[in-house]
């Protein structure tokens, strides 16, 4: 790859200590180009907001073991501290939550936020934070953006209050945006809409964006490539089409099976058997072989290959290699 | 039936072993160190007050004009003589009898009391709660302590007053705390699901509320313990209370009062029993919280 | 007491709701004075066949929930009338009576099991308390059957189990009352993908076996589409429009449900959304709109829409297939007809 990655983790390993380890990222190997939209897809525990979290430096020092390397724009996450850090996290990276009703503080206005954070960013006076807070309001679409300015959040819908968060996430004008299932809160005439702003204004602002969501067509809407994540690992990426059209690892059919688009009625499901692995030890083996219905004995012994199938399309399963095995 | 057959074989070994709630907060409290030695000095404290006649001590009512307000470690005194000569370590075991009954009674009676007002209210809401909580709320007018003071002085004094007094006291915080914990469970959907069965307002609160709130009203009443046993020896300090020449912790502190200039240690014994019983069931209480807090 | 017999027939509804009415007040202030009311559920008909499938979809505030509730009594209707397999619920039947053939899974799966019971107490609680023979015996069964083996489960406390797990607890606990219609409120939106496609087959199962009729209410359009013979639509306290489930996929007739429908996510890479449906959010329960409701959020909006409240009617000649919109009404003074509008 001739350019240097956005983002770049390498053999990432984290452990939580505590009354039991849970082994939560298993040795992931992840890229992000400047300017492309990931979509990170999983399940609960699957290990995808805690992926997020080492990006930013949030997990529990004190409670988390870290191996591998993060790095972003070439830099080791691991290495900031003090200032830098602090330049780091809202300056370079920032983060859209899930409920925006919790992640904005209540007691100041959207307006007065905004400002605050360009302020500490940038160094510029009120006033002209002020403006930018404007600005940002009347890009991400927000009606009548100077009474906006004043409004407390729970003065607004829950639609208003999660584009002023992204309002505020985008202020600083980061290089990479970070989305933890920024929409699931949300109905689904209201989600749509924060899907195409979101990707209107990684487009207009060229920022690298992962988005992290457990529902496969919201992934599919908005993002350039795919990750599925499964038992703290990805088992398949590629380009969205790619994935879709053609999925290669046995979770990521099933996941796709289990959206039910297009699932005949009445008929039986090809539910996934079983639930995810517990994580208390790291694995040595393949994690999906016990709910694979096409598990051979290699998978129960040893990890699985990642197997590149061309066009940055890999899957981590022995079966990979093969033809499509079914449709 | 293939459903059962695949669920069955993944989750076998991620699901702990089964066990009890309460053997849960067992072994979660035996893990606090500060908690249990509390517990202990608590217990200490009880059976040393339940067992003073036969833990050969001497007199706690005889009086001596010669061996007035001895120091501690006088010899057949270990802890001193009080103003009127009688034996400071008797005095302080024998009088742990009154001071602990008068101050876990009320606290016993307000928790029955103030919890069935509190359950009511709560369950039944709309204005059952109106009516009770709005009585309640008239009692937070007062400060306790006056309310206490003011209780006792109409009744007149006296150990039976005093309990009644303090009962009165207590009832309200207790109704309050009770009043919430049953609100916030009767929102939950299992006592939906409990009435969608056709369980009744009694049969639900029996099996599906009580065993949830009376928890949390049992961790507040234990931390009102101390409160009570502070009030009940304040009105023995003033006098209406338990009345001389019974041993009680408050009255020794009011009849020691002369003393302290003469021998300050034995005149702040009965205070320093009264603050380390106080401080043993407030962190008790605390520790009761963590242990009972099941979020794992 | 055994399950309850059949008695109006195959064609008699199971459940008929007839201009159900619920409204909440909000109080504030010192004195406690009504300032508002949430219009949750405003005049809300419908019937459920015997042994059919009825989704309910709609976003937040849409009052799919509250309706739930008013069918099995947990809320007390304002206003309308609840009628299960003929009889009239307050006249012929109690509400107890009621609750015998009706029986509601929620969503929270964990909030609707009682931490200090163990699973079997908990299935066994309803049996027990009405009477029904060996309650716990029955609890196991039925354990056994939602796939959680008894010997393994039956002592364990719900925060032991999985999310799936637990939700198989709720429907084994609502099957204890040997119910006829079964409300299942959001019960499987909390699932992660993979598990609810397990408790969906199970749902349709269990259907066959128990010879049930399910209310299935859900946001997701695909399960509703999945599960469901038919389907209806609310919007703000109404219902917008209501039909079988393959019409009302492949021919809405609602402008809120076709935006519904498109504003799903499209599956296809190649052929991304390109414009939201619908601008802004979901109006405030609280003083809906005057006439349509939907009128401030519909492109076809005219003034008829804020003046008049459409009907329910029937569309195309179809008997089964209503849509309430003043474009369905040539005699509205709409000047767009739903199939021009459509195009």
């Amino acid at each position: 790859m001739s350019e240097t990655p956005l983002v770049e983790f390498k053999d990432l390993v984290v452990r939580f200590k505590g009354d039991r380890t849970v082994h939560a990222i298993n040795g992931l190997n992840l890229n992000l180009k400047p300017g492309e939209m990931l979509g990170l897809l999983g399940e609960s525990g699957s290990g995808k907001s805690v992926t997020l979290k080492t990006l930013l430096r949030l997990l529990p020092p004190k409670r988390t073991d870290l191996e591998g390397s993060v790095k972003v724009l070439g830099t080791d996450v691991m290495s900031l501290s003090g200032r830098a850090l602090a330049k780091y996290r809202g300056g370079d990276v920032s983060m859209v939550f899930q409920e925006p009703a919790l992640a904005l503080d209540p007691v100041y206005t959207i307006g007065d936020q905004i400002a605050e954070a360009v302020m500490r960013h940038k160094g510029i006076s009120k006033l002209a934070a002020m403006d930018v807070a404007l600005d940002m309001l009347t890009r991400v679409r927000i009606p009548s953006p100077e009474r906006r300015l004043k409004n407390y959040p729970h003065e607004m819908s829950g639609g208003m209050r999660q584009r002023a968060m992204i309002a505020l996430a985008l202020a600083c004008r980061p290089k990479l945006l970070l989305a933890d299932e920024p929409t699931t809160a949300l109905d689904a005439t209201v989600q749509i809409q924060i899907l195409l702003l979101l990707r209107e204004l990684q487009k207009e602002f060229g920022m690298g964006v992962i988005f992290v969501t457990h529902d496969i067509g919201v992934a599919v809407e908005v993002s350039d490539r795919i990750a599925v994540m499964y038992a703290g690992n990805i088992v398949e990426t590629g380009k969205t089409r790619d994935v879709i059209k053609n999925p290669r690892h046995p979770y990521t059919r099933g996941l796709l099976a289990a959206n039910l688009h297009g699932a005949v009625k009445g008929s039986r499901l090809d539910a996934i058997p079983g639930s995810p692995p517990p994580l208390e030890e790291a694995p040595s083996n393949c994690s999906f072989a016990p709910r694979c219905s096409l598990a051979r004995p290699e998978c129960w012994k040893a990890l699985p290959p990642r197997i590149d199938i061309g066009n940055g399309h890999e899957a981590a399963c022995v079966l990979a290699a093969e033809a499509a095995v079914t449709a | 039936m293939s459903m059962a057959a695949t669920e069955a074989k993944a989750p076998a070994e991620q699901v702990a072993k089964t066990k009890g709630y309460w053997s849960g907060v067992l072994k979660r409290f035996s893990r606090d160190p500060v908690a249990v030695t509390c517990a202990v000095i608590v217990l200490l404290l009880i059976l040393a007050a339940i067992f003073a006649p036969y833990l050969g001590l001497n007199d706690p009512y005889k009086a001596s004009m010669i061996k007035r307000l001895k120091p501690i470690g006088f010899p057949g005194f270990p802890l001193g003589t009080d103003e009127q000569g009688r034996d400071m370590l008797a005095r302080l075991l024998y009088g742990g009898r009154l001071t602990l009954f008068v101050g876990l009674m009320p606290v016993v009676f307000a928790f029955g009391i103030g919890s069935t007002l509190g359950l009511i209210a709560g369950y039944a809401g709309g204005w059952v709660n109106t009516i009770i909580m709005r009585t309640v709320d008239v009692f937070f007018a007062f400060p306790s302590v006056l309310l206490a003071i003011a209780i006792s002085g109409a009744l007149g004094a006296g150990i039976v007053n005093s309990i009644v007094s303090l009962t009165i006291v207590f009832i309200p915080p207790i109704a309050r705390v009770a009043e919430s914990a049953t609100s916030s469970v009767r929102a939950l959907d299992y006592i939906d699901a409990a009435r969608a069965s056709g369980g009744n307002a009694l049969t639900i609160i029996r099996v599906h509320v009580l065993g949830n709130v009376l928890g949390p009203i049992f961790v507040y009443a234990t931390s009102l313990t101390s409160v009570c046993m502070i009030l009940a020896a304040g009105l023995s300090f003033l006098g209406i209370g338990v009345r001389p020449p019974e041993p009680e912790w408050g009255l020794m502190l009011n009849t020691l009062r002369t003393a302290i200039y003469v021998n300050p240690w034995v005149a702040a014994l009965p205070g320093l029993m009264i603050f380390i019983t106080s401080l043993c069931l407030n962190l008790l209480s605390d520790g009761l919280r963590s242990a009972m807090n099941v979020k794992d | 007491m055994t399950r309850q017999e059949d008695r109006g027939g195959p064609r008699q509804p199971l459940l008929i709701a007839k201009d159900l009415k619920r409204h909440f007040p909000i109080r504030s202030g010192l004195l406690n004075r009504q300032t508002a009311t949430v219009h949750a559920v405003d005049g809300v008909s419908f019937d459920v066949k015997k042994g059919e499938v009825l989704g309910i979809v709609g976003e937040s505030g849409c009052g799919k929930s509250t309706t739930a509730r008013l069918m099995i009594g947990l809320i007390e209707l304002d206003d309308g009338q609840i009628i299960f397999d003929g009889d009239v619920l307050g006249e012929d039947i109690t509400l107890k009576e009621l609750r015998r053939g009706v029986q509601m899974v929620f969503q929270d799966s964990y909030a609707s099991l009682n931490p200090r019971l163990t699973i079997l107490d908990s299935v066994a609680f309803g049996p027990k308390i009405n009477g029904l023979e060996d309650p716990e015996g029955k609890a196991r069964n039925l354990l056994k059957r939602v796939g959680l083996e008894p010997d393994r489960f039956a002592h364990r406390y719900p925060h032991e189990l999985s999310g799936g797990q637990r939700q198989r607890v709720n429907i084994a606990r609502a099957l204890a009352m040997e119910p006829r219609l079964v409300i299942l409120d959001e019960a499987v939106s909390a699932l992660d993908k993979s598990v609810e496609a397990q408790v969906l087959n199970l749902l349709n199962e269990l259907r066959e076996e128990f010879g049930l009729t399910y209310i299935f209410i859900s946001h997701d359009l695909n399960v509703v589409r999945y599960i469901s013979d038919r389907v209806l639509v609310m919007y703000l306290g109404e219902v917008v429009e209501v039909g079988p489930a393959e019409a009302i996929y492949h021919n809405q007739a609602h402008p809120y449900t076709s935006s519904l429908f498109a504003a799903m996510p499209s599956m296809d890479p190649d052929n991304r959304t390109e414009e939201p449906p619908l601008a802004g959010d979901p109006p405030n329960p609280i003083n809906p709109p005057s006439g349509c409701r939907f009128h401030t959020r519909c492109k076809f909006a005219e003034s008829v829409c804020s003046a008049a409240k459409p009907k329910l009617s029937v569309i195309g000649g179809d008997e089964t297939h209503l849509a309430a919109c003043h474009m369905m009404d040539p005699a509205s003074g709409h000047s767009q007809s739903f199939r021009e509008a459509a195009e």
